[in-house]
């Protein structure tokens, strides 16, 4: 495998990890709050957090790239404190990703939090336990799968994408030629051999995680009342 | 407000239903919250834990306000000092026995009352269970690490939603002596929800009787049981008396205690371990009573009971006939068929033998 190849399997597993991990962030509250409230607003929130399941990656990227071009309000911000732009850059690629793989790491978590349901809660409340306590100490440690099942999918997710990546990363070695637009590239220029070594890479890796999860999931204790 | 009282005035609307209930509740013993399922029992235990916001009215708890809708108070379930232990006893999974028991020590309200995870696991029986995984309990052993749980949160009231109803007979006769002990030792005033009077009539000291979301009357447990016209909301009780004696002395050969029933000496099956001197609860069923006007001679039953007849109803649509007798210093009631009492003639006012074929004893203290 070329340097150039492994520099953009490198640059992919960081991208797939940073976006995991701000998705955990950024999606655990929010699906703890899809799974508790009963408000009006409710429907609303979890169809545009399903929205890039049903969009085409280009509508997503064409809008992100307008979004996130210096000359708008908020690709201008970043280019004011960071100095540099959000499009065809590592950074864009993060925000990016965050927005495509949202509904992969909500989902999982929001029907995890749904299961666990309000009477541990209620008990932990009884024994003194605050909210964020009881969050941590109770429906956390009760939704393990539903967090492992969440970072998988999220992190696998993140390496498979790649009309997003296209429309608003480009093709930049070393910041944006992730594994997906490397072996696109690769088969345009008929390099077939190099496409073959990523391609079956990425089908073997999938596979892996995959049975890992699965392994996992079955082992895990079955949480029943 | 008085500092030892649970002063409620709570209205909850739901959907086709509303709870509506004033009432100030000592905070001593066992109250019962009674009703057929429905009533709105559990919801107002509920809204006394602060999991259900009610839509106007005032929770205090002693000296400390708890829901006032006026005042804009609504502290929340964790900051209320109130030990709830549920219907399923809602254990944690993913923690051992010991874990679940330490989970409210870390926790604990500052109170110091008085005891401490020793005499919980000692009162409960515990030991044997901390290193169990929840899952491996039975239904009894769950709801004794329950309890044990909610006592260690230190609360000031206990409340108990339906902690029997998920278990079965045997396991219920596995728990009940917990409960009735725990009152003795550690004396935690309590609200205990059920829809079952037998369990009622074992635990309560005072009774709360809700129907349709209000409360139908109140009283101790043993006016309550007596009282033949709520019948309709006791359901299919098995209709009897809780009286109170006191033990006299056990014989050991004929396996037999003696008890002073208020003036009248009674002889029922060997309790040797409660001993002589203290005060039991025992129960008496209409159906184990049998009358008659004057001492039979050669007859099986040794308690024959001498008193008055003192009220007579004929259950409808049936052949029975209920009747209150008062003894010397009690009052207990026979099931007859309607024949025996034309037969006899019996009127209230009639002086009658009472024959009690069987007591059981309820509980001790």
């Amino acid at each position: 495998m070329s340097a150039s190849d492994l520099t953009a399997v490198a640059l992919t597993a960081s991208l797939a990890s940073i976006t995991t991990l701000l998705l955990l962030l950024v999606g655990t509250p929010l699906a703890w709050w899809l799974s508790r409230t009963g408000s009006a607003l409710k429907p609303a929130l979890e169809a545009v957090t399903a929205l890039p399941l049903v969009l085409p990656p280009t509508v997503l990227g064409f809008y992100l790239l307008i979004l996130l071009s210096p000359s708008a309000p908020l690709g201008g911000l970043w280019v004011r404190l960071t100095g540099e732009a959000l499009t065809f850059s590592f950074s864009g690629l993060v925000v990016a990703s965050v927005l495509y793989s949202l509904p992969f790491m909500v989902q999982p978590l929001q029907s995890a939090f749904e299961s666990v349901g309000r009477a541990p809660v209620e008990a932990a409340a009884s024994l003194g336990a605050g909210p964020l306590d009881a969050f941590f100490s109770v429906v956390v440690p009760l939704s393990g799968r539903g967090f492992l099942t969440a970072a998988v999918l999220t992190f696998a997710h993140t390496i498979g994408e790649f009309g997003v990546v296209l429309m608003v990363g480009g093709n930049i070695p070393g910041s944006t030629r992730v594994v997906s637009i490397a072996i696109f590239e690769h088969v345009e220029t008929l390099d077939y051999a190099a496409a073959h070594a990523l391609s079956a890479g990425m089908v073997v890796f999938s596979f892996v995680v995959l049975t890992v999860v699965y392994t996992i999931n079955r082992r895990l204790p079955v949480h029943v009342g | 407000m008085s500092a030892d009282e649970l002063s409620l005035r709570v209205e909850v609307r739901h959907p086709g239903f509303t709870l509506s209930v004033s009432e100030a509740l000592p905070l001593d013993g066992v109250t019962a919250l009674f009703g057929p399922s429905g009533s709105g029992k559990s919801t107002l235990l509920r809204a006394i834990a602060g999991f259900e916001r009610p839509a106007s009215g005032r929770i205090a708890c002693g000296e400390s306000l708890w829901f006032d809708d006026q005042q804009r108070v609504d502290v929340p379930a964790h900051r209320r000092a109130v030990g709830y232990m549920f219907q399923d006893g809602r254990l944690f999974t993913h923690l051992d026995v010991a874990g679940n028991l330490r989970y409210p020590q870390r926790r604990r309200r500052d109170r110091q009352s008085g005891w401490d995870r020793d005499a919980v696991v000692a009162a409960l029986d515990l030991e044997p269970l901390l290193e169990r995984r929840v899952a491996s309990l039975s239904g009894g052993e769950r709801q004794r690490v329950a309890l044990g749980r909610t006592l260690l949160s230190r609360p000031r009231l206990l409340l108990l939603d339906e902690p029997l109803a998920a278990l079965d007979r045997n396991r219920k006769a596995e728990i009940l002596p917990y409960l009735a002990r725990l009152q003795r030792q550690f004396r935690l005033p309590t609200l205990f929800v059920s829809h079952d009077v037998d369990e009622v009539a074992q635990l309560a000291d005072n009774v709360l009787v809700l129907a349709g979301g209000r409360v139908q009357t109140r009283g101790t447990t043993a006016a309550i049981v007596e009282r033949l016209d709520l019948q309709p909301i006791t359901g299919r009780f098995e209709a009897g008396v809780l009286v109170e004696g006191v033990v006299l002395d056990h014989d050991a050969r004929l396996h037999l205690t003696h008890v002073d029933l208020a003036g009248d000496r009674l002889s029922m099956p060997l309790i040797a371990h409660v001993p002589p001197g203290e005060r039991i609860r025992i129960r008496i069923r209409a159906r184990d009573v049998s009358l008659a006007t004057e001492v039979p001679r050669a007859i099986s039953i040794r308690n024959i009971l001498p008193g008055t007849l003192e009220a007579l109803v004929t259950e409808p649509e049936t052949g029975f006939a209920e009747a209150l007798i008062g003894l010397r210093g009690t009052r207990i009631r026979a099931r007859l068929t309607i024949a025996a009492v034309e037969d006899l003639a019996l009127a209230p006012g009639a002086q009658v033998f009472a024959l009690v074929k069987s007591v059981s004893f309820e509980t001790g203290g």
